[in-house]
């Protein structure tokens, strides 16, 4: 069978799974469209979990840019996971005590405030919205090569499925379909990695091999891809650092804590039974996700490796690799980069005219290389390959069957779906139940409010199609941004509401206000007022990356810092939190009392 | 508060303290600001600071949570505030 037929018999049948599982599950109330009734087990909600969080971000983008990034890329990799242990610890066991739908809720109640809430709901828009935009550039890549279009049509048939797929479920339905999908994606990514791994080093658990001698040497894989990377003049793949020490370090503490404070994670601890279940949840959805994470490096690594000694055949075999036969002939090449060529997400130029293909870092600062270069007759890199095709493409790189590219294919749909859904979810629960129900319109039916749900997720959709089109960067890196904004805004606000009892309105609002402001302006200054391309005002900021070197994807850890700090400050001019709050605060703290999750104000 | 609800807030915070601490120091710890120095020892074919930042650090996460949720039972228990 043809790698076209397969792999639209594999990614239909997925489909049809996740369509039957819908269907199977279909929400009755709001309380079953929102938390799913407030009984799902920890194992499956863990499951589910890892589901909705692992997003094309994850699954199609994050190996891609560790393969370019090296050790620096391993900030995705901890910032991903690390902020697990503090969701775990510090806020979702006592939000699920606390016992409402919706992080805005949770803020409402806890600031005795309308205005907090209000605040509440815009900085979770604000990041939610990004961080779909992050998942339609992934869906756009990964439509575009199932369906051999260009990467913008894959968007515009992407924005259709994932809205019909978000509007017909509802949590419910989500919970048990988003198991379904774990089980696809999670076995699409490490059965080509078992394969690849295999090839390379003859040890078939990527997280050993990865460790392990090249198959047929003695010289480890991290050794092997050291020598061959530093020799084409990029950077040494284990210690290469993202920026500076105190970038990665600032980017992953974004990550992390971007992480905990995630709406559309936080909500999925409103669907286990008790508090002590939300705990042991936390350690499940991270069980789950690990599976992923620690063989991403893995992938990484082995992709790079294979890249390079598809185009370079002395990668592999030693020799001289600037000798002009190493080079991969124009016309023999892999069929694989034809068809990515298709998409416009890989390219080849023959700068030189010899009919070969080099590929290598033109950029780099390495005078050897250069010279090198220049005696070869080199006239600059011929290959970009854009990184978020890296895992797509990685089983048709290792020359794997088709049923495995079509397997990724699936997997890689099963993750943008899963994530693009969760998080409109969580957009039409702040906008229907918080705003609409919770502000404006206290009397509305529960129709009407299921009704305004889908009509933000309907806006919401469009609005992040339309910017999906010009992304802000790579998949991951867009999703970064969405994490920053979490983390500068609503995680402080959570933490501050659990941790200190006499956080009062003032301080929470303006805390909120300020750290989100300053994010925003630092990212729109690099990316474009709302990644609209053009309106960049980076000179305005003194530069790029002018505040210590600090990247715009990892200034969300800074916005938090402003954030605590303005929280503080105003609330030690303003009067305490009235005496039931204080109450309140004392009661969420201790697990006793919990009841399911319910939806009144 | 209570006396006995003070005393549960600062055995939780206590039990944070430490969780906190060691979630610190394998990732932004090793992981990151001695890894340059932990890359000197190796772990099978990784350079340790490599592994931390890439493989370690996920682990120890994993244990630390499920460590904290058997922990807090046993607080939970302790000061009669279980479920």
């Amino acid at each position: 069978m043809d790698l076209q037929t397969m792999t639209y018999l594999v990614v239909g049948a997925s489909f049809a799974l996740y369509i039957g599982i819908a269907i199977w599950a279909r929400a009755g109330s709001t309380s079953e469209f929102y938390v799913a009734g407030g009984g799902v087990h920890p194992v499956t909600n863990g499951m589910a979990t890892a589901a909705d969080w692992m997003s094309a971000a994850s699954f199609i983008s994050m190996a891609g840019l560790i393969s370019n990034m090296g050790y620096g890329g391993g900030l995705f990799l901890m910032g991903w996971t690390g902020g697990y242990v503090l969701l775990a610890c510090l806020l979702a066991p006592y939000l699920r005590k606390f016992g409402k739908f919706t992080v805005p809720q949770f803020i409402g109640d806890r600031f005795y405030s309308k205005t907090a809430s209000t605040v509440a709901v815009v900085c979770l828009l604000t990041a939610s919205i990004t961080y779909i935009i992050g998942q339609m550039t992934g869906v756009g890549v990964a439509f575009s090569r199932f369906l051999g279009v260009s990467s913008e049509m894959g968007i515009y048939i992407g924005m259709g499925i994932v809205f019909a797929y978000a509007v017909f479920g509802g949590m419910k339905g989500i919970t048990y379909t988003q198991v379904a999908q774990y089980i696809v994606l999670i076995l699409a990514y490490t059965v080509p990695a078992i394969f690849i791994s295999l090839q390379l080093t003859g040890n078939p658990i990527p997280q050993l091999g990865l460790g392990s001698d090249m198959a047929g040497s003695d010289v480890s894989l991290l050794q092997k891809l050291d020598q061959v990377v530093t020799e084409l003049g990029f950077g040494k793949y284990t210690t290469t650092t993202a920026g500076s020490t105190l970038n990665m370090f600032v980017y992953t503490l974004s990550l992390m804590i971007g992480t905990a404070g995630l709406p559309h994670v936080i909500m999925r601890f409103f669907t286990v039974p008790k508090v002590s279940d939300a705990r042991v949840s936390a350690g499940w959805a991270l069980v789950f996700i690990a599976i992923l994470y620690t063989t991403a490096p893995a992938v990484a690594a082995m992709a790079k490796m294979n890249l390079i000694g598809t185009t370079n055949v002395a990668a592999m075999k030693g020799g001289d690799m600037y000798a002009p036969e190493s080079s991969l002939k124009a016309e023999e090449r892999p069929d694989w980069m034809k068809r990515w060529e298709k998409t416009g997400l890989l390219k080849f130029e023959d700068k030189n005219g010899d009919g070969r293909i080099q590929y290598y870092n033109d950029k780099t600062k390495d005078a050897a290389v250069k010279a090198k270069a220049e005696a070869a007759g080199w006239k600059g890199n011929e290959l970009t390959v854009n990184a978020d095709i890296i895992v797509l493409a990685n089983p048709e790189i290792a020359l794997l069957p088709n049923w495995v590219i079509a397997l990724v294919a699936a997997g890689g749909l099963a993750a943008a779906l899963s994530t693009a859904a969760g998080l409109l979810m969580a957009i039409s629960a702040a906008v229907s139940h918080d705003l609409v129900k919770g502000v404006f319109k206290p009397d509305i039916s529960e129709q009407g409010e299921l009704m305004a749900g889908k009509i933000s997720m309907a806006i919401a959709i469009v609005i992040a199609g339309y910017l999906g089109l010009n992304p802000p960067g790579f998949a991951a890196g867009t999703v970064a941004l969405a994490f920053g904004i979490a983390a500068s805004s609503l995680f402080p606000a959570i933490m501050l509401g659990i941790f200190s009892k006499k956080m009062n309105k003032e301080g929470a609002v303006a805390g909120m206000l300020a750290g989100l402001f300053v994010t925003l302006v630092y990212v729109f200054a690099h990316k474009g007022i709302f990644f609209i391309k053009g309106t960049e005002f980076v000179d305005m900021i003194g530069g790029a990356n002018s505040f210590f070197g600090i990247t715009p994807e990892a200034f969300g850890a800074v916005g938090a810092l402003v954030n605590f700090i303005v929280a503080f400050v105003v609330d030690k001019m303003t009067k305490e939190p009235p005496e039931h709050i204080q109450a309140l605060v004392e009661s969420v703290r201790i697990p006793r009392g919990a009841k399911a999750v319910d939806g009144a104000h | 508060m209570d006396q006995t609800g003070q005393a549960y807030w600062s055995a939780v915070l206590g039990l944070l303290g430490k969780i906190l601490a060691i979630w610190f120091l394998v990732s932004f710890g090793a992981g990151i600001l001695f890894a340059d120095a932990l890359n000197g020892i190796k772990l099978g074919g990784y350079p340790l600071g490599f592994w931390f930042a890439h493989q370690g650090s996920i682990y120890i996460f994993i244990a630390l949570i499920f460590y904290y949720a058997k922990a807090m039972d046993r607080i939970d228990r302790k000061f009669d505030v279980h479920e």
